[in-house]
């Protein structure tokens, strides 16, 4: 018996919890299993939404950016380019938009069942995460059709870009998860920082473009930026900016930090508020 | 054996200001500007939801909580349960902790009867294979299995009841926390899920803390009370002694209330200011025999001019039943433009209509259409009723135990017929 021991105490220190966090791993798969299911289901089309979003970005995108208004990007053709952009950035927006509404949206739980409560928005980004490998596949597909070569490098720099993009968006997200709880003003932010955030992007241009080296690097601020030079690497060959990197590494480092540190000091009144 | 459940100096508080809903970064910064311009700092009003708890609770206790509302029962157990922190002492709980504080919890419409068992049983805290193991024993108990893979959308409240008393039914932690989730639904699967829980619980030795304003039930499953009042544990012991003591301390009778400064809507357009018990002849009392009517007087002010005003009362028993309400749907003033000044309302409860016991009153003045409710105050009166022998009532001369939530006086027809 006593191995469930726990003792409950006002809220003091600061822990990451993760060794509850395991065992809790099966609420976190059915949390997640859930919004997968529900939010497909009544569909016609169901998980093939996943795939048409990132699609009907990409043609409205290559039609504008490529016939219009040309934006130089060879070596790699447009369509690659902004697709490659286009997966990484909705896998941020997408976790970054639900995981900060998380907690409103169960909230009728959270009043009623103690579980550690950074499995809400851990499992919004594993949601998006779920679409990005849908967006993943269409980009394989696409990098096939277009003959775009890919270097082997690619098994580091992919991955890398991922990894990034997945811990910027854990710390946001977390952040205004906690902060939504309280203030529900941040609820209106997320859309218009949402906007603002696509366009400080190297989504639909390259970061090149940016003639300012100022300007680039306060650009490179946003981890987006770090993230997407990475994964265009293997692609491009171009070489990459390290000093890009760098900020955008140290900035996604110092957002994880501040979001969780906000949200495990912030979770314990979170029923109360709810 | 240690205490399963180990409670040191326990509290909780809440401040007022913090508790609302939600708030707007805008009333943070408004309220930061104020207080910086006024010298006099108001602070945010603070309570003691609860106080100074110590308890002890033994492996295979079954322990109810009772207490009027606001007692603090509910805070317990959701700070027993990890979902607030407490603000001082501690709690050593030695074993896992199943909470039941609502039927349901999590269930989401477009998933199916199948896969909400599935979810509703993890956020419980059952594991995968057992819910797997006991899905069949789920969906049989239910009644719904017929179903069971069917969005739970289209089942009617009821057989989603059903289904979330099931898994609820089904849960194995060594402590279990419910809070009154069995008041609702239907009455024959309840006392079906309470059964089962009990058979369970008596089987495996399994620690109940259960939390209900329903004194049968807690008679029927614990014969430990605990009894709770402002936040505080008043007394433990014996079921029947502990109810007992509860009905006598806190059921007081109270045959009028004033308002010194007025129980006001929050926009100041009505003020309560009295309200007393009468009878016929106007004298105010709190005890009534069975067979006599009960005056209820509510003395308000209008402060504003041109908008409507109706009355109403809710009576409830020592059980907490809630044995009816009345609007007042027949005085001609209600419908009325009222001018300023002093008014009063009077309902009369018909004799021969209560049997012998403690009552409740709460009392309320409300905008008629659309119905909104300006004053509600709970628990303003109580009154006590008793059998007069020489007046004609439902009892007749029969003078020993007489059940039955109300009792009128029913006619009765009977002929020779051959």
């Amino acid at each position: 018996m006593a191995k469930f021991t726990t003792t409950i105490h006002p809220p003091s220190g600061f822990s990451l919890g993760l060794k509850e966090l395991w065992q809790y791993r099966e609420l976190f798969y059915f949390f997640t299993w859930r919004d997968i299911k529900v939010k497909y289901k009544q569909t016609y089309l169901g998980i093939l939404w996943a795939l048409l979003q990132p699609l009907g970005m990409m043609l409205i995108f290559t039609f504008l950016f490529s016939k219009t208004w040309k934006i130089d990007t060879t070596p790699v053709q447009y369509p690659i380019f902004v697709l490659a952009g286009l997966i990484l950035w909705n896998l941020f927006s997408a976790s970054v938009s639900h995981a900060g509404e998380s907690m409103i949206k169960n909230a009728n739980i959270i009043s009623k069942i103690y579980f550690p409560r950074l499995i809400i928005p851990c499992s919004s980004i594993l949601v998006a995460f779920f679409d990005f490998l849908m967006g993943l596949l269409i980009f394989i597909v696409f990098c096939i059709v277009y003959q775009q070569p890919v270097d082997w490098s690619a098994i580091i720099y992919f991955p890398a870009g991922i990894i990034l993009v997945l811990l910027a968006a854990f710390g946001t997200g977390t952040f205004l998860a906690a902060l939504n709880v309280k203030y529900r003003d941040f609820r209106y932010t997320i859309p218009f920082l949402m906007q603002f955030l696509f366009f400080a992007s190297q989504v639909i241009y390259p970061l090149q473009v940016v003639q300012q080296t100022w300007l680039k690097y306060i650009l490179a601020i946003n981890p987006v930026n770090a993230a997407i030079e990475l994964f265009r690497y293997p692609l491009s060959g171009y070489p990459i900016d390290g000093n890009i990197i760098m900020i955008g590494t140290a900035s996604t480092f110092i957002i994880c930090f501040i979001g969780l540190y906000y949200f495990r000091k912030t979770e314990a009144f979170f029923a109360d508020l709810a | 054996m240690p205490p399963i459940i180990e409670i040191q100096n326990l509290g909780k508080q809440y401040k007022l200001a913090v508790a609302e809903p939600y708030m707007a970064l805008r009333d943070v910064i408004s309220s930061t500007v104020k207080n910086m311009l006024r010298s006099d700092k108001k602070k945010s009003e603070k309570f003691w939801a609860l106080q100074d708890i110590n308890l002890d609770i033994q492996p295979g206790d079954r322990t109810g909580i009772i207490g009027r509302n606001g007692a603090g029962k509910s805070t317990l157990l959701k700070i027993i349960s990890r979902i607030t922190p407490p603000t001082t002492g501690k709690a050593i709980i030695r074993g896992r902790v199943g909470s039941l504080l609502e039927v349901g919890t999590g269930f989401h419409p477009e998933l199916t009867g199948r896969e909400n068992i599935y979810l509703n049983g993890s956020i419980l805290g059952l594991k995968k294979t057992e819910i797997t193991r006991q899905f069949d024993t789920i969906a049989d108990f239910s009644g719904v299995e017929r179903f069971i893979d069917t969005p739970l959308k289209h089942y009617s409240s009821g057989m989603q009841l059903r289904l979330a008393f099931s898994v609820a039914a089904h849960l194995d932690p060594e402590i279990l926390l419910i809070d009154e989730v069995l008041a609702v639904g239907d009455l024959e699967f309840q006392k079906k899920c309470l059964g089962k829980m009990e058979e369970v619980s008596k089987k495996d030795g399994r620690t109940i803390l259960f939390v209900s304003h329903n004194m049968d039930s807690i008679r029927k499953f614990c014969p430990t009370t605990i009894l709770m009042d402002g936040g505080k544990i008043i007394s433990i012991g014996n079921t029947e002694k502990i109810i007992n003591e509860y009905v006598a301390k806190h059921l007081e009778t109270k045959a009028e209330m004033v308002w010194e400064n007025g129980a006001s809507s929050y926009n100041k357009e009505v003020t309560l200011n009295r309200a007393y018990l009468h009878n016929e002849n106007g004298t105010v009392i709190s005890r009534f025999d069975t067979t006599e009517k009960v005056g209820i007087t509510l003395e308000y002010q209008v402060l504003k001019d041109d908008a409507m005003f109706t009355h109403g009362i809710n009576l409830y028993n020592q059980e907490n039943t809630n044995i009816f309400n009345s609007h007042d749907v027949t005085s001609a003033i209600r419908l009325e433009k009222r001018k300023k000044g002093n008014y009063k309302a009077t309902a009369w409860i018909p004799g021969n209509l209560l049997p012998e016991g403690i009552f409740t009153l709460s009392v309320a003045l409300f905008l008629p259409n659309p119905l909104d409710i300006l004053v509600h105050e709970h628990d303003a009166l109580s009154f006590e009723t008793y059998t007069d022998f020489s007046k004609l009532s439902a009892r007749g001369n029969y003078a020993d135990d007489f059940p039955g939530v109300v009792r009128p006086l029913i006619p009765w027809e009977a002929i020779k017929t051959n």
